[in-house]
């Protein structure tokens, strides 16, 4: 009764690969697996890419200018549209990149989100103001529009008002070189 | 919203799930009947900044925010496909923790009743090899009726039946 | 001093590993008694080093020793003494060694208990779970050293995830790690036995007693944690298909559908194949498990923060162990022959039945917590794949297998007769389609899925006792030799009786839980009364008052029913002063019936609190349920027939060593 390697039975043909099938199985979700190891499973990719901005007209910044930001600023210009808040902690260390920028000529717009008017004002006076325009969403709503899910996130609008890309966090110098300006060098052709 | 992960100094903190159910009575319907379709509806969407909390679970400010405009639309007369379909314009299908049925998602819905049918095949296979020998049968089973006395005179307690 | 001494144990239990895991083999091989008698002192030796090792970091807890960076991170001196221990395996370092002591644990144990083994046969498996060792143990030296010094030592930890400090969780990492880590037995036996390439039923007899124990162990580590999270994440939900919780419920799956396919190598001396392959597959899990939660591929809420550079050690070592174990199946697997006839209607064709719905249902599990990765691997969306997706395919797979359970349990093997099983059955069959109608016209026509719950539930417990009761009865006489006879009957029937009737007890408090509770959500102010399930609930207000460690507002409720005092509820809002964050206490007032299920929740206008009241049905039911499994588990371990020296039927007492 013994189960020895046994030979008594012929094996029939056909179910070698049977045996073969976990193995198979497990290099398949193996290579899923190192490959998921490359990517980031927090971030959330876009699917407002190369669509059209979303519609909006928001409300000026108190104390900063009484024009707002609204669907048509995206019309026929390259811009960066960013999404901060004064009591966001990272939009502050991404801060200078914008500065930088908007130095180099880039139009950088602003969508100032959830915020105390005066707080959004002291954060632009305090670190400088790097926005053509700035809209105030105090509630959120347009940035979930935008399909905004934390701050900041940086989009690109090429000339005809589509969205080209999304950054989520702050853009790091690396980003800048790395994504950012080839994109924006591309798109001002 | 500050995304943590950014300010984490320490890298191995378990994430924070305190506090998970947060439909608060302030933002509660005032009809029963829409009120009881919006936590069901919360309930199939997902909290974008949590890991995986639906919005009725998450406290997070977004999850809130997407909780107003749930009751809102309701309100305002939108079906739950409506609305579905208007979150995943501006987040994606990530946003249901049920994914729709798509040419993405076969595999994954027919999976289980694919494995659970090909396992059938097998054990069918399985069982048909191992009952149509008739003669093999008699014989191991007088083999076995031997063991088996064997066994009762060892006393192992094991059931007959 | 203590955290080097600790490092070079570790080191030491790395060199001995690397020992017990070449020698034996070796020596199996030649057939070299030396070398086959290298293994069982090296696993002692390798346990010992290890317990060192976590002595070491336990000791550095106790004493806040900061210069430590693992204590730093994760301790804090005004933590309370169990929470400063219960913290060392609060972290991805601490853990790890955990679970390294444990897996050395479970091969000191074979190697102490496991004298009813061939000396080859043990030598050998002993070398497989000291190759796993090695991995593990080097994975821990080279990325994530839990004794890494700080220069200079700073005066005060960063403090504990405070929803950590809590003695739910603080228990249920380990339990959790004796099942999971547990099964590298299981692996280990397989690979030895495809080594050896000889599996007979007393491969499955010696299997037995170390996959219950993991499996004990398992069911109530995910019992303890599922119990944790309805009563400190606040609304009572209990089970959230996420993937760390997944992770642990795999390799739960395919443990149990082992468990049932080993008694079939046992008893019918088939199913061979299938069961080692289960054997592997259990353990793989363990470790997949182990990679989703270390390596941050997955987002989750229990996860331990990401560091690709450990995802990928993690990833090598689960792709050397289950890819090496797997090739060696495909090679010797198809060689494994055994059994004879094999017939549908029988004890073996139910259990290979429920073999193919545990089966199916891990896979399922697999499935939705792989699919999003894979459809994002190759370039799909992004996808989530939530609780209900698991609900809509798990359950269907549950409901046949429930229904077969009795009657499969009452089969006798090789032939049996379907109808005189279903005889036997009737009145658990009665009771359930009763209990079912009786919920059905109760509630409303729509509760079809509560119908279906408790009537599975009921006839699965009823069906379980069917079998010992009716035997007892069988014999003529009175109540008192019944009740003898009852108490005579063989272990294992009590095992498989009191074990199938905690499932039964489980479904129906998962059916109640998820179908018939009751929830208030309201702004209540001091002096409020409200009413749940016929209970009236008084807001009595709320006051400050101060733990060892942090602040609560504290909101007590009175309960009464039609005017009589039942019970007074206290829920909490904890601020934890060190790490500066919050958690929620619900108040819980338990009964065999129900639970009371208070949550204070934040302050609103005009001293008016925000307050949620539970009513959960037969919420106690679902742990019970956990725990009657566990126990049906532990009288199986005892049963005689499994204990070390158990005289043991001589057809296979092939190659045993003498007791």
């Amino acid at each position: 009764m013994s189960a020895r390697l046994d030979t008594g039975r012929p094996q029939r043909l056909g179910r070698g690969w049977l045996y073969l099938l976990p193995v198979l199985l497990f290099a398949a979700i193996g290579v899923v697996l190192a490959l998921g190891l490359e990517r980031d499973a927090r971030t959330l990719p876009s699917v407002l890419i190369d669509k059209p901005a979303p519609e909006f007209a928001l409300p000026p910044l108190p104390g900063r200018d009484d024009r707002g930001f609204t669907r048509a600023d995206l019309n026929g210009q390259v811009a960066l549209v960013n999404i901060f808040a004064s009591w966001c902690v990272p939009c502050r260390i991404e801060h200078p990149v914008l500065e930088q920028l908007a130095r180099e000529g880039v139009v950088v717009h602003a969508i100032n989100y959830k915020d105390d008017p005066r707080d959004a004002l002291a954060f632009l006076r305090t670190l400088g103001d790097p926005f053509a325009r700035v809209g105030m969403d105090r509630e959120g709503r347009a940035a979930i529009d935008w399909g905004v899910y934390g701050v900041p996130e940086t989009f690109v609008i090429d000339r005809e008002g589509r969205i080209r890309y999304r950054h989520v966090g702050p853009i790091q110098p690396r980003d800048l070189e790395r994504t950012l300006r080839p994109l924006l060098a591309k798109l001002a052709q | 919203m500050i995304r943590a992960r950014l300010l984490l100094a320490v890298p191995l903190l378990l994430l924070a799930l305190s506090a998970r159910a947060v439909t608060g009575p302030d933002e509660m319907l005032a009809d029963p009947e829409l009120e009881a379709r919006a936590r069901a509806l919360g309930k199939e969407l997902r909290c974008l900044v949590c890991q995986n909390q639906s919005i009725d679970d998450s406290d997070a400010p977004l999850a809130r925010d997407l909780r107003r405009i749930v009751r809102e639309q309701l309100v305002a007369g939108a079906s739950e496909a409506e609305i579905k379909r208007f979150l995943v314009e501006r987040y994606g299908e990530f946003v249901l923790l049920k994914p729709p049925v798509s040419p993405a998602t076969w595999l994954l819905w027919a999976g289980p009743f694919l494995m659970a049918a090909a396992g059938a095949a097998l054990v069918w296979t399985f069982v048909r090899a191992r009952s149509v020998r008739p003669e093999e049968v008699t014989e191991l089973t007088a083999e076995e009726r031997q063991a088996l006395e064997r066994l009762l005179e060892g006393g192992s307690g094991e059931r007959t039946r | 001093m203590i955290a080097e001494l600790g490092h070079f144990a570790l080191v030491l239990a790395f060199a001995v590993a690397l020992v017990q895991g070449t020698l034996p083999l070796l020596g199996a091989a030649r057939r070299d008694a030396t070398l086959l008698g290298v293994a069982g002192p090296a696993a002692l030796v390798q346990f010992l080093l290890v317990a060192l090792a976590f002595g070491a970091l336990v000791h550095l807890y106790v004493v806040s020793d900061f210069s430590v960076a693992n204590v730093f991170q994760n301790s804090h001196q005004s933590k309370p003494l169990l929470y400063r221990i219960t913290g060392v395996w609060g972290n991805h370092e601490g853990s790890l060694l955990l679970w390294v002591l444990i897996l050395a644990l479970f091969g000191a144990a074979v190697a102490a208990f496991g004298h009813n083994l061939p000396v080859v046969f043990r030598a050998r498996v002993l070398a497989v779970q000291a190759l796993i060792a090695v991995g593990f143990l080097a994975f821990t030296l080279f990325t994530s050293n839990p004794f890494a010094r700080l220069d200079p030592a700073p005066l005060e930890g960063r403090g504990l995830n405070p929803i950590l400090q809590d003695p739910g969780l603080a228990f249920h990492p380990p339990l959790l790690y004796l099942g999971y880590v547990g099964f590298s037995t299981t692996f280990s036996f397989a690979i030895a036995g495809l080594l050896e390439g000889r599996i007979d039923p007393s491969w499955a007899r010696w299997l037995r007693p170390w996959t219950l124990l993991a499996w004990i162990a398992l069911t109530l580590g995910i019992a303890l944690g599922s119990y944790w999270a309805y009563y400190e994440l606040g609304w009572g939900g209990f089970w959230f298909w996420d993937p760390v919780e997944n992770a642990s419920f795999m390799p739960w799956l395919a443990g149990t559908a082992l468990l049932h396919s080993a008694i079939v190598v046992e008893k019918r001396d088939t199913l061979k194949s299938w069961t080692i392959l289960l054997a592997i597959v259990t353990f793989a899990l363990s470790l997949l498990g182990t990679f989703l939660v270390r390596s941050g591929v997955l987002t989750s809420v229990h996860a331990f923060a990401s560091d690709p550079a450990r995802g990928v050690f993690i990833l090598v070592l689960l792709v050397l162990a289950v890819g090496l174990a797997l090739a060696l199946y495909a090679w010797r697997a198809p060689s494994l022959r055994g059994g004879g006839s094999f017939a549908p209607i029988s004890r073996e064709g139910a259990l290979l039945l429920n073999n193919l719905l545990l089966a199916s249902a891990t896979a399922t599990v697999l499935l939705g917590t792989l699919y999003p990765l894979a459809l994002e691997v190759i370039g799909g969306p992004k996808i989530s794949v939530g609780p209900p997706y698991f609900n809509a395919t798990f359950v269907p797979l549950m409901v046949p297998l429930l229904a077969l359970l009795p009657v499969g349990a009452i089969m006798a093997w090789k032939r049996a007769d379907l109808f005189e099983a279903l005889q036997r059955l009737w009145l658990a069959a009665a009771a359930a389609v009763a209990c079912g109608v009786i919920v059905l016209v109760a509630t409303d026509l729509r509760a079809g899925l509560a119908c279906l719950g408790y009537a599975l539930g009921v006839w699965t417990i009823l069906g379980a006792l069917t079998d010992p009761l009716s035997r007892a009865a069988r014999a003529a006489g009175g109540l008192a030799r019944f009740a003898r006879r009852l108490l005579s009957l063989p272990r294992a029937s009590w095992a498989v009786a009191v074990a199938h009737a905690g499932l039964g007890v489980l479904v129906i408090g998962i059916t109640a839980v998820s179908t018939g509770q009751s929830e208030r959500i309201l702004a209540m102010k001091p002096g409020d009364v409200a009413e749940i399930a016929g209970y009236s609930v008084r807001f009595e207000g709320v006051r400050e008052v101060r733990g060892p460690n942090w602040i609560a507002q504290r909101g007590t409720f009175t309960v009464t029913r039609d005017g009589a005092f039942v019970t007074e509820i206290f829920s909490d809002k904890r601020f934890f002063i060190v790490e500066q964050r919050p958690t929620t206490e619900a108040g819980i007032h338990t009964t065999v019936l129900r639970d009371l299920y208070f949550v204070l929740g934040d302050p609103l206008a005009e001293g008016a609190w925000s307050v949620r009241l539970y009513h959960n049905p037969l919420a106690l039911w679902m742990w019970g349920g956990a725990l009657l499994m566990a126990l049906g588990g532990l009288i199986s371990l005892s049963d005689r027939r499994l204990r070390v020296g158990a005289p043991r039927p001589a057809r296979v007492a092939v190659g045993a060593s003498a007791p």
